[in-house]
C-alpha cells in the first residue's frame, strides 16, 4: 500500500510531463490515450488501494522530508484512509470518463496536447490535495488546483471573454488560497505540527469552542468556500463555463469544487471543536443551495443552469458536512459525480450538435437526433432531481433527513433544503423540457447528428452510475473515519422520502405546466413578477456589486498608483537623480582631456603636495602643521 | 671608502627628476615609457640605498616587486604601443587622445 500511493500520483504525472514536453511532436490519437490513459492506469492503482482499504487498512506513510528548520516540519506524507479512498476513486474514475470523452470532443481542436497536458495536471494537483498527509502539501495541492483550473478556463485565449474568466477565478481561488495559508499558520503557531495525525491528536489541547479553533476553522471555511463557490465567493464558477465543456464537467464532478467539501470533511475533527464554525458552514452550505437553485430557474445557457446546479448541489454538502452529517456529504459528493460529469458531458454534445450554440430556447426535440443523449441526459436529471430509486434520491434525502433531525437553527437549514429540492427539479426539467423535449416539433429536418461512440460510451457507463451509485454503502465504508451513523427508522425514512418525492413532483408539475403544457402561462407570469424575475435572471445583481465594490475601485486604485505614484513619485525620484548625476558629470568630463601628459603634470604635483605635507608635518619646513 | 647614503639619495633624485621631466615633455610614447621606467628605477635605487643604510631587507624586498610591477606594466604597455601602431596612428601621446571626454 505504501508503493501504491505514489503510483496514483505518478500516473498522471508522467501523462502531464510526456504531454507537455513533447505532446506536438506526438501522433493525436496517441496524445488523446495517454492523456485518458495516465488517468486510467490512477484509477487501476486505486482500486488496488480500495482493496486495501476495505480489508481494514490506512496509511499514513512519510516518503521523504521536504524541509526541517527547528521545529518546523514538513515531510511529505500520504495519508490513505477511507475518505481520502472514496475521493481517489471518484477523481479518477469519473476523471477517465471524461478523458476519454474529451477524446472525441476535442478531436478537431488545434490545442490537443495542451488541452490533455492540462487536464493531466488538474487531476494531478487534485489527487495530490486529497492524498496528502499534512497541510503543506495540501497547500500545495489546492494552489495546484487553482493555477490548473485558470489554464483550463482560459483555454482558448484568444477569446478575450475566456481569459477574463480564467483571471476572474484565479483571483476569487486566490482569496480562498490566502485563507488556507493563514489557517495553517494559526494551526502551526498554536499547534506546532502541521501533519494530520500530529493536528488530530493535539486539537483537543485547544478550549473546545475557543477563539483560536473557531478562527481556524473559519479561515479554512474561507478556502473552502472560494474552491467550491460558495456564496459570498461564488462568482467565477458561472464564468468558468467559458473552458471547453469537458473541463466543466471535470471542475463541476471530479476535482476542484469538491475540494471544500473534503477539507470540511477531513478536518472534521476541527469543526467537531468549533460548533460556530461548522454551523457557519451549515448556513453557508444551505443558504448557497438555495440561492444558487433560484438563479437557475431563470437561466437560458445550459452550462450555466448546470453551473448553478453544481452550485446549489455543493451547498448540500455544505449544509451536510457543516451539520456533522459528514458521510453523507460524501455519498451526495460521489452520486452527484457521477450524474453532474454525465450532464455535462451529455449538455457537450447538445453543444456540438447545435454547433457551440448554448441557448436552451434555440434547442428542443432532441429524442430523434440524438437519442443516445437524449436518454442520458433524463437520467441524470431524473438522478439530480432526487426521483426515487436514482442516486441523487438517496443522497439528497440522508442530507434532508440530517438537517431536519437536528434541533435548532439547522432544521430550517433542512427546510430550506427541502424548498430547493424542488426547485432542483424545477430547474433540471424546465432545462429538460426547454432543451430535449419533444412536442414542438412534429418532426425534424435539422439533420443533428449524434456524438461519436467515444462520447456516447462514457455518458452511458456514467448514466448507468447515476442510476446506481445509491446502492453503495458509501456510509458503512467511511465509518473508521467519521463513526457509525445513527439508525434512522423505517417510519422517518420512508416518510421523508415521500416527503421530498412531493416536493420533486411539485417542481416537475411546474416545470411542465409552464415549459411543456402551457408556455404562454409561463410569459404571463413572468410579466406578472417581472421586478422579481430581473433580480434572479441578473443573478441577483451580485456581480454588478462586486463590480462597483470591489474591481472599480481596484481598477481606479490601481490607475491612481500608475499615474500618480508610479510617473511623479517614484519615476520622479530616479529620474530626478539620475539627472542630477547627469549634469554634475557633465561638467566633471572636462576635466578628462585624453593627453597623458596632462595626468602626468596632475599627478607629479599631486605626489609633491603629498611630500610637502608629510614634509611639513615632520618639521623640515619653515612653518609647522599639526601638534 | 664607503659611499654615503645621501648620495644615492641625490643620485635617485636626479634620475627621477630626469624621469618626470622626460614624462611630462616629450611626445613619442616609447621615450615616455622609458622616462617612466627610470623614474621606477630612481625609485629602486632609493630602495636598495636605504635598504643597505638601515642593514634591513625591507627596501631590498620592495625594490623587487617594483621591478616585477615594472615588467608586466611594459608588457602590456608595449603591447597597447605596438597595436596603436599598427592601427596607423601618428606616434604622438598629444594626439592620442580617444579616452578624452
Amino acid at each position: 500500500m505504501d508503493a501504491l500511493g505514489p503510483l496514483v500520483l505518478l500516473a498522471p504525472l508522467v501523462g502531464f510531463l510526456l504531454l507537455a514536453l513533447f505532446g506536438r511532436l506526438l501522433p493525436r490519437p496517441l496524445v488523446g490515450w495517454i492523456g485518458a490513459g495516465a488517468v486510467g492506469l490512477a484509477f487501476v492503482f486505486a482500486l488496488a488501494i480500495l482493496s486495501q482499504v476495505l480489508g481494514g487498512q490506512t496509511l499514513d506513510q512519510t516518503y521523504f522530508t521536504w524541509w526541517q528548520s527547528g521545529d518546523f516540519f514538513v515531510p511529505f506524507n500520504l495519508y490513505l484512509d477511507p475518505l481520502s479512498t472514496l475521493m481517489i476513486l471518484v477523481i479518477t474514475g469519473i476523471g477517465f470518463m471524461i478523458l476519454v470523452y474529451s477524446i472525441g470532443y476535442m478531436g478537431s481542436d488545434p490545442g490537443f496536447a495542451r488541452f490533455f497536458a492540462y487536464m493531466d495536471l488538474f487531476v494531478l494537483s487534485m489527487l495530490l490535495l486529497v492524498m496528502s498527509g499534512n497541510l503543506v502539501w495540501l497547500i500545495i495541492g489546492w494552489a495546484g488546483v487553482g493555477l490548473s483550473s485558470y489554464l483550463l478556463i482560459g483555454f482558448w485565449y484568444e477569446r478575450t471573454s475566456a481569459v477574463l474568466a480564467a483571471r476572474k477565478a484565479f483571483v476569487m481561488n486566490t482569496i480562498g488560497d490566502v485563507g488556507m495559508v493563514f489557517a495553517a499558520f494559526m494551526i502551526f503557531l498554536n499547534l506546532h505540527v502541521l501533519d494530520y495525525r500530529g493536528l488530530f491528536s493535539r486539537v483537543h489541547l485547544l478550549p473546545k469552542g475557543g477563539t483560536v479553533i473557531t478562527v481556524i476553522c473559519l479561515l479554512l471555511l474561507v478556502g473552502a468556500v472560494a474552491k467550491s463557490a460558495q456564496l459570498p465567493l461564488h462568482t467565477w464558477l458561472p464564468d468558468a463555463m467559458e473552458g471547453p465543456t469537458p473541463v466543466s464537467a471535470l471542475i463541476h464532478a471530479a476535482t476542484m469544487v469538491t475540494a471544500g467539501v473534503y477539507l470540511v470533511a477531513r478536518m472534521h475533527l476541527l469543526y467537531d471543536w468549533a460548533p460556530a464554525a461548522a454551523t457557519t458552514v451549515a448556513v453557508v452550505g444551505g443558504v448557497t443551495a438555495f440561492f444558487a437553485a433560484t438563479i437557475g430557474t431563470s437561466q437560458v445557457d445550459i452550462k450555466r443552469i448546470l453551473a448553478y446546479s453544481t452550485m446549489s448541489q455543493i451547498g448540500y454538502m455544505f449544509l451536510a458536512v457543516g451539520i456533522g452529517a459528514y458521510a453523507a456529504g460524501m455519498f451526495h459528493f460521489m452520486t452527484h459525480a457521477f450524474f453532474k460529469a454525465l450532464l455535462f458531458m451529455a449538455a457537450g454534445n447538445v453543444i456540438h450538435a447545435f454547433h457551440d450554440d448554448q441557448d436552451i430556447r434555440h434547442m428542443g426535440n432532441l429524442r430523434a437526433g440524438l437519442p443516445i443523449t437524449f436518454w442520458t441526459f433524463l437520467i441524470g436529471t431524473l438522478s439530480i432531481s432526487g426521483f426515487p430509486l436514482f442516486a441523487g434520491f438517496f443522497s439528497k434525502d440522508e442530507i434532508i433527513r440530517a438537517a431536519l433531525s437536528a434541533a435548532g437553527s439547522e432544521f430550517w437549514l433542512g427546510i430550506l433544503a427541502l424548498i430547493t429540492a424542488g426547485l432542483t427539479a424545477f430547474y433540471m426539467f424546465r432545462l429538460f423540457l426547454t432543451a430535449f423535449g419533444w412536442e414542438w416539433l412534429a418532426h425534424d429536418e435539422r439533420h443533428l447528428h449524434e456524438a461519436l461512440p467515444v462520447q456516447t460510451i462514457p455518458v452511458i457507463i456514467l448514466a448507468a452510475g447515476a442510476v446506481v451509485a445509491g446502492y453503495i454503502p458509501v456510509a458503512k465504508f467511511l465509518s473508521p473515519v467519521f463513526g457509525h451513523a445513527a439508525e434512522v427508522g423505517a417510519a422517518a425514512f420512508w416518510g421523508l422520502a415521500a416527503l421530498s418525492v412531493l416536493v420533486g413532483l411539485i417542481g416537475f408539475f411546474f416545470a411542465y405546466l409552464l415549459y411543456a403544457r402551457r408556455p404562454e402561462l409561463a410569459v404571463a407570469w413572468r410579466t406578472r413578477i417581472a421586478p422579481l424575475h430581473a433580480l434572479v435572471e441578473h443573478k441577483y445583481y451580485i456581480d454588478e456589486l462586486y463590480d462597483r465594490v470591489f474591481v472599480r475601485p481596484g481598477f481606479a486604485l490601481a490607475r491612481f498608483l500608475n499615474d500618480v505614484i508610479e510617473t511623479r513619485v517614484i519615476d520622479g525620484a530616479v529620474n530626478g537623480l539620475a539627472d542630477f548625476v547627469m549634469v554634475e558629470a557633465r561638467e566633471f568630463r572636462l576635466i578628462q582631456t585624453g593627453r597623458v601628459r596632462n595626468y602626468g603634470l596632475v599627478m607629479l604635483g599631486g605626489a609633491l603636495g603629498v611630500v610637502l605635507i608629510v614634509a611639513a608635518f615632520l618639521g623640515y619646513l619653515p612653518f609647522r602643521l599639526g601638534g | 671608502m664607503p659611499v654615503p647614503a645621501y648620495s644615492f639619495l641625490m643620485l635617485s633624485g636626479v634620475l627621477f627628476t630626469m624621469g618626470a621631466i622626460g614624462f611630462l615633455l616629450r611626445r613619442n610614447p616609447l621615450v615616455v615609457f622609458m622616462c617612466i621606467e627610470l623614474m621606477l628605477n630612481a625609485v629602486n635605487l632609493a630602495f636598495a640605498a636605504m635598504s643597505r643604510y638601515l642593514n634591513s631587507l625591507d627596501g631590498v624586498v620592495f625594490a623587487f616587486l617594483v621591478i616585477t610591477v615594472a615588467a608586466a606594466e611594459v608588457v602590456v604597455g608595449i603591447a597597447i604601443i605596438v597595436q596603436v601602431y599598427r592601427a596607423g596612428r601618428q606616434m604622438d601621446v598629444d594626439e592620442l587622445d580617444l579616452m578624452k571626454e
